[in-house]
């Protein structure tokens, strides 16, 4: 077996509270192999948003060993954590998180600007990026002018313009309706089988019957991992629902 | 991200509230003005202060009478002659590093034609005008005859030319001091206002004989060749100290005084009284740009607040921009980039503001100002310094931010 993209053993994520002691994750271990679309699933206080947090770098364990792409990234400190968001690791956020009053192809560009790249390059490439989500003609509009489908789809043109490992999508389909929910989770569907190693954080199960695999966490443990042979295909949905309608 | 970008950046922000960055300015603004206003202000008081000291000359002596007691009653300085001419003659003999000069004064009304004038007579030699460094406009100096005998000459000042001639050329004009008539042989320059506000140019210089003979003196004055006053001026690079204490023994030895007499004249060193003059108008322009520089400070602490209340704001932005690569130093940049500018746009438009109101403050009050490139290079610089130290605190606060909880921040 080829190694996998995300390795983790014993993951545990410990805080403090007075004298109580929280474990928010209790010993983690699991492999994501590269172009999985995994959907990882629980209640609210289960440990899926701190174990998101771990994947994408932007919390570091307690203790406990975690592997991006062949880097002991557990070991990792401050710039280098940043470091390995940059390149490595794309976030689409629930509420989008666009940059205000800042046009959509600046706002796909944001990561390459902290990768240093040149002014002329970052245009062009978040342009393609921007034409890959199917919103080449939007781009020099602000998130104000945008629907909340299509500022989604910025933010996915964002976390896709540095080519990362992974792209980390937490609830990306929380505050959108069900139509678009669909466009999205199409769109994500579509760039995994172009190869892209995808993890969904969900508590929708509407959401995770996309996924083919489904991890459910519970007080801070991974209780479930199931293999969904069948995932529902987002596009053929949507099209079957415009034949309806 | 390059500075460039940095500034970028920064300029969008402060463009998203325009408003309160124009307030936070302010601060800036009005303390950078008042710097150089107070600096502009200060260095004119002082350089007022430095161009009377040269029109008077830093290096004079000025010998005065005695006091005389009178009953019991004691007169003051002046009240009796106790120099004699020939106490200025003996310094001139004696001391060769010092010119003295002596001088007899009283005021007279001047007549020329149908104008008249009141105006100070002042009885003394040709060294008076060397003393006090008091170039001719006009005309010439006494004449060595004129001298001894009592001529009936007079060099006029400049506003005495202004009230007595208006337009008139007054060389070769006849006047009349108390029905003596004078003739007019020279023309003193402008000299302007003595330290103590009066006007040096209201004179009227005559022979020290002819003033004491027929203007200023009595037969008891002529007898004994007194004067009112001497003027000592010390040689250039000399301590004046020194030479003080020279005529003072010279004097005490002239006046037969004895060791453990008082002095019957009085001896004042300008020099020195210049210097702590000097020095008190060195402190007041120092202590108005300490207050302006108050103002500065309170700005700076505005600026930090305002960034305080950015920072808070966008907690959000900054943990995006920290999941999508940004380093400590890049979040850290861009909040101390915003805080420069708006410290440093308040500061050049603080510098117009000063700079005008300055000139203003020139124009309409006449009041002296000097405007130093280096006190709006120091304003600058002080603007920028504001917005790295007050801007430091919220920048690294940003960049201290924890990205999940950035993130997750209402």
């Amino acid at each position: 077996m080829a190694e996998p993209l995300i390795h983790t053993r014993d993951l545990l994520k410990v805080y403090r509270v007075g004298d109580n002691e929280i474990r928010a994750l209790d010993g983690v271990s699991i492999d994501i192999a590269r172009g999985e679309i995994t959907a990882v699933m629980g209640p609210s206080g289960s440990g899926k948003s701190t174990f998101m947090n771990m994947l994408g770098c932007l919390d570091r364990p307690s203790s406990g060993e975690y592997v991006l792409g062949g880097r002991r990234v557990s070991e990792f400190v401050g710039d280098e954590l940043a470091e390995v968001r940059n390149r490595s690791i794309g976030f689409v956020f629930q509420t989008f998180n666009l940059l205000a009053r800042t046009s959509a192809v600046e706002n796909v560009e944001l990561p390459l600007v902290y990768a240093g790249v040149g002014a002329a390059e970052r245009r062009s490439r978040a342009l393609e990026m921007l034409a890959k989500v199917g919103l080449a003609e939007r781009a020099g509009h602000q998130p104000a002018q945008l629907s909340g489908g299509q500022q989604q789809r910025v933010a996915i043109a964002r976390a896709l313009v540095t080519r990362p490992l992974l792209i980390l999508a937490d609830e990306p389909t929380g505050a959108l309706d069900s139509h678009t929910s669909l466009e999205i989770m199409g769109l994500l569907q579509e760039l995994n089988r172009n190869g892209l190693t995808v993890v969904l954080v969900t508590h929708e199960p509407d959401v995770a019957r996309f996924a083919r695999r489904v991890l459910r966490f519970l007080d801070g443990r991974l209780v479930e991992d199931q293999v969904n042979a069948a995932p529902d295909d987002a596009m053929a949905m949507l099209r079957g629902a415009a034949v309806a309608a | 991200m390059n500075i460039l970008g940095l500034l970028r950046v920064a300029m969008r922000a402060l463009a998203v509230n325009k408003l309160r960055s124009l307030l936070t300015m302010l601060g800036i603004i009005i303390g950078v003005a008042a710097v150089i206003v107070m600096i502009a202000v200060g260095g004119g008081a002082q350089k007022r202060v430095e161009e009377q000291i040269q029109s008077l000359g830093s290096n004079l002596l000025l010998i005065l009478s005695g006091a005389r007691t009178q009953g019991g009653v004691r007169l003051g300085v002046g009240s009796n002659y106790t120099l004699s001419e020939d106490d200025a003659i003996a310094i001139n003999r004696e001391i060769p590093e010092a010119i003295a000069a002596p001088a007899l004064r009283g005021g007279a009304q001047v007549i020329w034609g149908n104008t008249n004038w009141a105006t100070q007579i002042y009885g003394t030699t040709n060294e008076y005008l060397e003393v006090r460094q008091w170039a001719l406009a006009d005309g010439r100096a006494f004449e060595a005859g004129e001298m001894t005998g009592a001529g009936k000459v007079c060099i006029v000042g400049q506003t005495v030319v202004r009230q007595l001639f208006a337009d008139a050329n007054p060389i070769g004009q006849v006047i009349r001091i108390k029905r003596v008539p004078f003739t007019v042989i020279g023309v003193l320059e402008n000299k302007g206002q003595s330290m103590m506000g009066t006007d040096q140019d209201d004179i009227i210089v005559v022979p020290i004989g002819t003033a004491r003979g027929r203007v200023l003196g009595s037969a008891n004055l002529a007898k004994q060749r007194a004067v009112s006053t001497i003027w000592v001026k010390v040689a250039e690079g000399l301590d004046t100290k020194v030479v003080e204490e020279q005529v003072r023994s010279l004097l005490r030895q002239r006046h037969r005084l004895q060791a453990e007499a008082e002095d019957d004249f009085s001896l004042r060193n300008l020099a020195e009284v210049m210097a702590a003059q000097e020095a008190s108008s060195r402190v007041l322009a120092l202590l108005l740009a300490a207050v302006a520089s108050v103002s500065l400070v309170v700005g700076g602490i505005g600026i930090m607040n305002i960034m305080l209340v950015s920072v808070t704001e966008r907690t959000r932005e900054i943990g995006l921009r920290m999941a999508v690569g940004a380093r400590t130093r890049d979040i850290l940049g861009q909040f101390l980039v915003e805080a420069v500018t708006l410290s440093l746009l308040g500061g050049l438009v603080g510098i117009a503001i000063g700079v005008t109101a300055a000139i203003a403050i020139a124009q309409f009050a006449g009041w002296r100002i000097v405007l130093a490139p280096e006190s709006v290079m120091l304003a600058v610089a002080f603007a920028f310094a504001i917005g790295v130290f007050f801007g430091f605190y919220p920048a690294r606060k940003a960049a201290r931010l924890n990205p999940v909880e950035a993130l997750r921040f209402e």
